[in-house]
């Protein structure tokens, strides 16, 4: 049942604050979310005002140079810094994104940074993801085939259909559409959510893979497809641009087509 | 690997159900479409008439058939659309429970419907 109180430890307070270190026109005030699961304290805000011509161009480059030069404390994941690992995936000023591809000069006002919604929090901006890879694993995303697989050849497409795989072999996990899906944050232990909903589709729509049947077996089920309701905040969100809530209907329709 | 086990959830889906329910979904969607802007465009026509023009209207074939396929479809369309509210916001008995009490109201308020509809209409 619904529960209408808010659990211990879920309250946001307002942190600290870091004035900017050097005198400059050009600062921005930076809203970090700060928690340590295991400090037993609140959720705090913390607020830094750093200057942006010593800065780099990009969100990223601000939660950096505050790692760097201001509070070596804050905890973020981040590797690649152009937009094809999806580990600094967050939620920036409302919306999902990554933090490597968002330009600071795009945001009016103060920046707003939180960690993914409805996830739970390992540390600060760090969420745990391991329910979203497991579902990830349990979409089998890999090829099937019925023969046994041979060394000597490739297995070959053509390029009508090797173009049914665009908008969909790009997608990086980073979970920013799962995690800007209601129905995903109400009912993440049933549902797949969005992108692993499209990394299903992503084998289903593969020319060479021959377990079609199957996946759309597996897929056939109240609660991991279609809690699905069309919200369309997955395709609003993804930094990549691509279109999960089209490869969900795409589903849809290829279960009800085999489905009766 | 057993935490990966235990991550997923084990409690089973209902797999045709689940295709069927989305279908039939579509379908009375797409049938109370017409359907409703008959009934709206019928009854603003009908404005201040009496009852026994009402009746008379109720009777003719065409309003007799089109009001008990508004009538079951909407109930049916209703049953489907709350069917997921529940699912996706109530949990354990108090879900069971709710689906049972929706199905009786929406099925009591259809067959209610069609008794009428039939008693005017025979």
């Amino acid at each position: 049942m619904a529960q209408f109180n808010l659990p211990a430890n879920s309250v946001v307070k307002p942190g600290k604050t870091y004035p900017p270190a050097t005198a400059s026109r050009n600062v921005k005030k930076v809203i970090v979310y700060r928690y340590d699961p295991d400090s037993k304290k609140n959720p705090r805000t913390d607020t830094y005002e750093i200057d942006l011509d010593t800065c780099g161009p990009m969100v990223l480059d601000a939660l950096i140079k505050i790692k760097n030069e201001i509070d070596a404390t804050l905890t973020f994941r981040r590797s690649c810094r152009e937009g094809i690992c999806g580990s600094c995936s967050m939620n920036i000023n409302g919306s999902n994104t990554l933090a490597c591809i968002k330009a600071i000069g795009e945001i009016k006002g103060d920046l707003r940074i939180y960690p993914l919604p409805h996830m739970p929090v390992v540390k600060d901006l760090v969420v745990d993801l391991s329910r979203f890879y497991a579902q990830y694993a349990s979409v089998k995303p890999w090829i099937q085939t019925q023969e046994q697989s041979s060394l000597e050849r490739e297995r070959l497409q053509t390029k009508s259909d090797r173009e049914r795989l665009e908008g969909l072999e790009e997608c990086i996990l980073c979970a920013c559409c799962s995690t800007s899906c209601p129905s995903y944050w109400w009912n993440s232990d049933r549902y797949l959510g969005p992108a692993v909903l499209l990394q299903a589709y992503r084998w289903i729509a593969d020319s060479r893979d021959e377990a079609t049947t199957e996946r759309l077996e597996d897929l056939k089920d109240t609660f991991k497809l279609y809690r699905c309701h069309t919200i369309m905040n997955c395709t609003d969100t993804c930094p990549k641009g691509l279109n999960p809530a089209k490869a969900i209907a795409e589903i849809k329709k290829l279960t009800a087509a085999v489905g009766n | 690997m057993s935490s990966l086990r235990e991550l997923l959830s084990v409690l089973p889906g209902f797999g045709r159900e689940a295709v069927a329910h989305w279908w039939m979904q579509r379908l009375t969607a797409a049938a109370l479409l017409p359907l409703s802007v008959w009934f709206v465009f019928s009854i603003a026509m009908l404005g201040d008439a009496s009852h026994e023009a009402v009746v008379s209207w109720l009777k003719t074939p065409s309003a007799t058939v089109l009001m008990g396929v508004f009538i079951v479809m909407t109930f049916y369309h209703t049953k489907l659309g709350i069917q997921v509210i529940i699912e996706d916001y109530v949990g354990g008995w108090l879900q069971a429970a709710s689906m049972v009490l929706l199905n009786v109201v929406c099925i009591l308020f259809a067959v209610a419907g069609i008794l009428a509809l039939l008693k005017i209409a025979l």
